[in-house]
């Protein structure tokens, strides 16, 4: 707690490990795999199930008391077992718990042990690992790490070929409207682009007749092994470090030009990343983008004097939190909260990178919190709005303010997943919604009740 | 059947007709086969958490915490500590230094902060591991504070959900008898297995009041540290369903002498049935007539509600699958009254006795099946061809994706399912589902026309 708690009340932050079985959900054909007891793996289930609608089948080593104190590897090979006998996986991505952690178990031994006892060479789905404890990180450093080790494992053991004019995206956690909306960029751009992950489908699924065992899509396996051989990555989120940077591991290792920007929320930061596209396709916006720029710009002209000044709350992971408070400098709102349970150690700086020149005083920013300390503050600065995912709907409601449910999880509306953050058109959907919610409230409040505005 | 079952688990389910019956259970889960199982701090945190005036601390790192903010629909009728979310959020210096003075340091901070009745200390698996003495630390802040505060041994990888009813009821016991039963009815008795989803208990808690019974202490539907400490003084505990709260009852049966009765409110034949028992119980000529003109009155307003449903659902197919088989049996009858089939039903924890009793009572062709996964159960719905699947927030989109109707019965719903009243809002749903025209334009049904 920044200093001021030690418990932690309503947290605003999830467990590492989710994080990863989120982003090893976007690979093709692959099933994420919890190394730990049974209990975290039927958690984390029910709560990305409650945001998406999908089914999400996390498979668990389900260790039990006698496996806590004698190592879990037998759990671990014989889980891992099952799952290619259920699944035929194209790849297990593995994710320790604190459990496993705590009792260190060596995973990349285990699993080196694995391969040489049932995988005959060659065979047999790819076993990526990332280390998740939880005690260390939210459930941004698991995505980061395991979109980080599934490069590593799966590019890195390629020699790179002659430079491809493909281009790599890490999006970070976006929903699957915002994946869908870059597929629609790179063939309007005609830029081939390898999304890593990409869980606009496996994340938003139609119904089948047969219930797949594993959903439809994905990045694939071959075009991950290809991400080596692509001229240029693109990394969204200010607050990525070094260590957890599948572009900058792309760059030292393979010499792949890395573009790391923030996420492009946002006029500014979307005109950053158009003119990214630009660049590497050596093509100019087709002009249907622009059109959408220019009605952006239309109605934030029409809507400016309802967001003026207007304070704002925004909590959630940090690049989202960032990506917004950009957003909403630009329309005239003015940020007053910038809240998050992470602790990256990078959101003050990214918060000032993107207000700078535009605001006049920088947003309270604060780090590692809890929603009693967003709370707490939230009184005092009485927003006008709150942004962020839905577990702040008790703040929204105590301080009766709007709340514009962005980002994850969103657990008491339909269609978070079909959200769209980013791009021109992501910040005319936001900017409609928000002006709306502001607008909706005044006319609530309102003892006249105007049919119009 | 034509089902594609991972070999070690072909022993945990069972055709009905198919050979003598058999089927193992209380197994542990198969790794790597996506149970849907929970662990021992879930089942603790079942049972306890209704309890609105304690604190629910849970010794962990933040995700145990985190995944169970709020996510029950138990009802308070005063305060509401229990939907907030309280953790430790143990970090690395912990882990490796142990737990204990962040545990101490973070009850302290929230007594003060809440002043609540009591407080539970949940532990979970790494502080198994990392073995803090939290009996010790509840045991010096109950000192210091006066407020009383309990362990619960909830390590999440010591068992399964069952495991974690036991401990909980460990820590019940804790309170049970430390307060005054000056005054309190012959007629008396504790709800005990309720968790007021949607405010079930209140409905129950009425038909008590019509019949003349005292009810002493709700356990733990919306729970009152003060009226759980008084429990003791009732004559009757009156048990409802999954066995969670079986073995507080067996305790205070040990303890107090007070007898107890195992129900189900659940379904038209069991809740009748529960209040029957009751007023048997008591041997009241008074009581006796109560329930019976009770019953009547309800079941004249709710029959004639039903008859519309059962129009459109006779013959329709159902699937079962929740957490204790207890459930299973009230829910087979409801369906039956509605006119419908069941024809899968399962358990994530069902006993041996559990069942068999299961096998007495569902028709020939039924599957029957301890802890299932995604896989298997979707199998099984395709196979059977249901129009409607009875299960938690886990099993919805199993259904879903595959275009089949689904009612929540799980600790998350919104629904009132218990009583009279329950039966027709569970009628009212499963009619809203399986009538539903989305159907038709599903790929399954699509099929077909
Ligand atoms: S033990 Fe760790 S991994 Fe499991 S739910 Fe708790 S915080 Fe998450
Ligand atoms: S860490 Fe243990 S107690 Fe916590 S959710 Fe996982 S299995 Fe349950």
């Amino acid at each position: 707690m920044s200093g001021e708690y030690v418990s932690t009340t309503n947290a605003c932050k999830l467990c590492t490990p989710i994080g990863a079985c989120l982003a090893f959900r976007g690979i093709e054909g692959a099933v994420p795999f919890l190394h730990g007891s049974q209990g975290c793996a039927t958690y984390m289930r029910r709560y990305i199930i409650s945001h998406f609608g999908e089914p999400i089948d996390i498979a668990s080593s389900s260790l039990g008391e006698k496996h806590a104190v004698f190592g879990g590897g037998p759990n671990l090979k014989q889980g891992i077992i099952n799952v290619i006998k259920k699944y035929r996986p194209s790849l297990i991505g593995i994710a320790t718990t604190c459990l496993t952690e705590t009792i260190g178990d060596d995973v990349p031994m285990i699993m080196d042990e694995f391969k040489r006892e049932f995988l005959h060479e060659g065979l047999g789905p790819i076993l990526v690992h990332a280390s998740t404890p939880s005690y260390q990180g939210t459930h941004m450093e698991g995505f980061r790490l395991a979109t980080r080790v599934a490069v590593e494992t799966v590019a890195g053991s390629r020699p790179r070929e002659v430079a491809k004019k493909g281009l790599n995206v890490f999006p970070g956690f976006l929903s699957p409207q915002d994946i869908r909306y870059l597929k629609e960029l790179s063939r309007d751009f005609e830029l081939p682009m390898t999304i890593l992950p990409d869980i606009s489908q496996t994340l938003d699924a139609p119904i089948l007749r047969e219930y797949p065992k594993i959903p439809r899509g994905g990045t694939s396996i071959e075009s991950i092994q290809g991400m080596a051989s692509n001229c240029a990555s693109v990394e969204f989120g200010f607050t990525v470090t070094d260590e957890l940077s599948s572009a900058h591991f792309l760059e030292e290792r393979f010499k792949v030009k890395a573009f790391r920007m923030g996420t492009p929320i946002g006029i500014r930061e979307s005109d950053r990343f158009f003119a990214i596209l630009e660049a590497i396709s050596g093509r100019p916006t087709p002009p249907w983008h622009k059109d959408e720029r220019d009605r952006l710009i239309d109605s934030m002209v029409d809507g400016h004097k309802y967001m003026f000044g207007k304070k704002v709350v925004v909590y959630g992971e940090e690049d989202l939190v960032t990506g917004i408070t950009s957003f909403l400098a630009e329309i005239g709102a003015r940020p007053v909260l910038c809240a998050t349970g992470g602790k990256s150690g990078g959101l003050k700086e990214a918060i000032k990178k993107v207000t700078d020149g535009i605001l006049d005083t920088m947003p309270h920013v604060v780090e590692d919190c809890d929603f009693w300390e967003i709370e707490g503050l939230s009184k005092e600065l009485c927003p006008d709005l709150i942004m962020g995912h839905s577990k702040g709907y008790k703040i929204a409601r105590a301080l009766d303010v709007p709340l514009v449910r962005i980002g994850f999880p969103i657990h008491d509306r339909l269609g978070g997943q079909r959200i769209l953050h980013i791009g021109y058109r992501g910040a005319q959907m936001l900017f409609d919604r928000v002006v709306n919610a502001i607008i909706g409230k005044r006319q609530r409040d309102s003892v006249v009740g105007y049919g119009y505005f | 059947m034509n089902v594609n079952i991972l070999e070690e688990r072909t022993g945990q389910v069972y055709e009905k007709g198919q050979g003598p019956f058999s089927l193992k259970c209380n197994l542990d889960s198969l790794p790597g086969a996506v149970s849907q199982r929970a662990c021992v701090f879930c089942g603790s945190r079942v049972v306890l958490y209704p309890i609105t005036d304690a604190l629910h601390l849970v010794h962990g790192p933040i995700g145990c915490a985190v995944y169970t903010w709020d996510i029950r629909g138990a009802l308070s009728s005063n305060r509401e500590l229990h939907r907030l979310s309280f953790s430790t959020d143990l970090r690395e210096r912990d882990v490796i230094f142990g737990g204990e003075e962040k545990l101490e340091a973070s009850l302290l901070e929230l007594i003060e902060r809440y002043m609540p009745s009591a407080a539970f200390v949940y532990s979970t698996c790494i502080v198994g591991i990392i073995g803090d003495d939290i009996q010790a630390v509840c045991k010096r802040v109950s000192q210091k504070t006066g407020v009383k505060c309990i362990p619960v041994q909830s390590e999440g990888f010591k068992g399964n959900k069952r495991a974690g009813y036991e401990a909980a009821c460990n820590a019940l016991i804790e309170l049970v008898g430390s307060g005054p039963i000056d005054g309190i009815s012959p007629f008396s008795i504790n709800i005990l297995g309720d968790f007021n989803l949607a405010g079930e208990i209140w409905i129950i808690k009425d038909y008590y009041r019509r019949m003349g019974i005292e009810v002493v202490s709700t356990i733990t539907g919306d729970g009152k540290v003060k009226e759980i400490q008084r429990a003791h003084g009732a004559r009757l505990n009156v048990v409802q369903c999954s066995g969670a709260t079986l073995s507080l009852a067996k305790m205070m049966e040990e303890r107090y002498g007070i007898p107890y009765i195992r129900v189900s409110y659940f379904g038209v034949d069991d809740m009748a049935d529960a209040l029957y028992r009751v007023a048997d119980h008591f041997k009241d000529k008074r009581i006796m007539e109560n329930t019976r003109s009770l019953i009547k009155e309800e079941l004249d307003s709710l029959y004639p509600a039903l008859k519309e449903f059962r129009k459109d659902l006779k013959g329709k197919r159902a699937a079962i699958y929740v957490g204790g088989a207890f459930k299973a049996f009230s829910l087979i009858k409801a369906f039956r009254l509605l006119g419908m089939k069941v024809v899968l039903v399962g358990s994530q924890t069902g006993t041996r006795e559990d069942y068999e009793e299961l096998e007495a009572v569902t028709d020939p062709g039924t599957v029957i099946v301890d802890d299932s996964n995604p896989l298997e159960l979707s199998e099984f719905l395709k196979e059977k061809d249901v129009d409607i699947f009875v299960g938690g927030v886990k099993e919805r989109p199993i259904a879903y994706k595959l275009g089949i109707g689904f009612c929540d019965h799980n600790h998350e719903r919104k629904e009132a399912l218990e009583g009279f009243i329950g039966m027709y809002n569970f009628a009212k749903e499963v009619h809203a589902t399986v009538m539903s025209p989305v159907w038709r334009f599903v790929p399954r049904k699509e099929m077909r026309s």
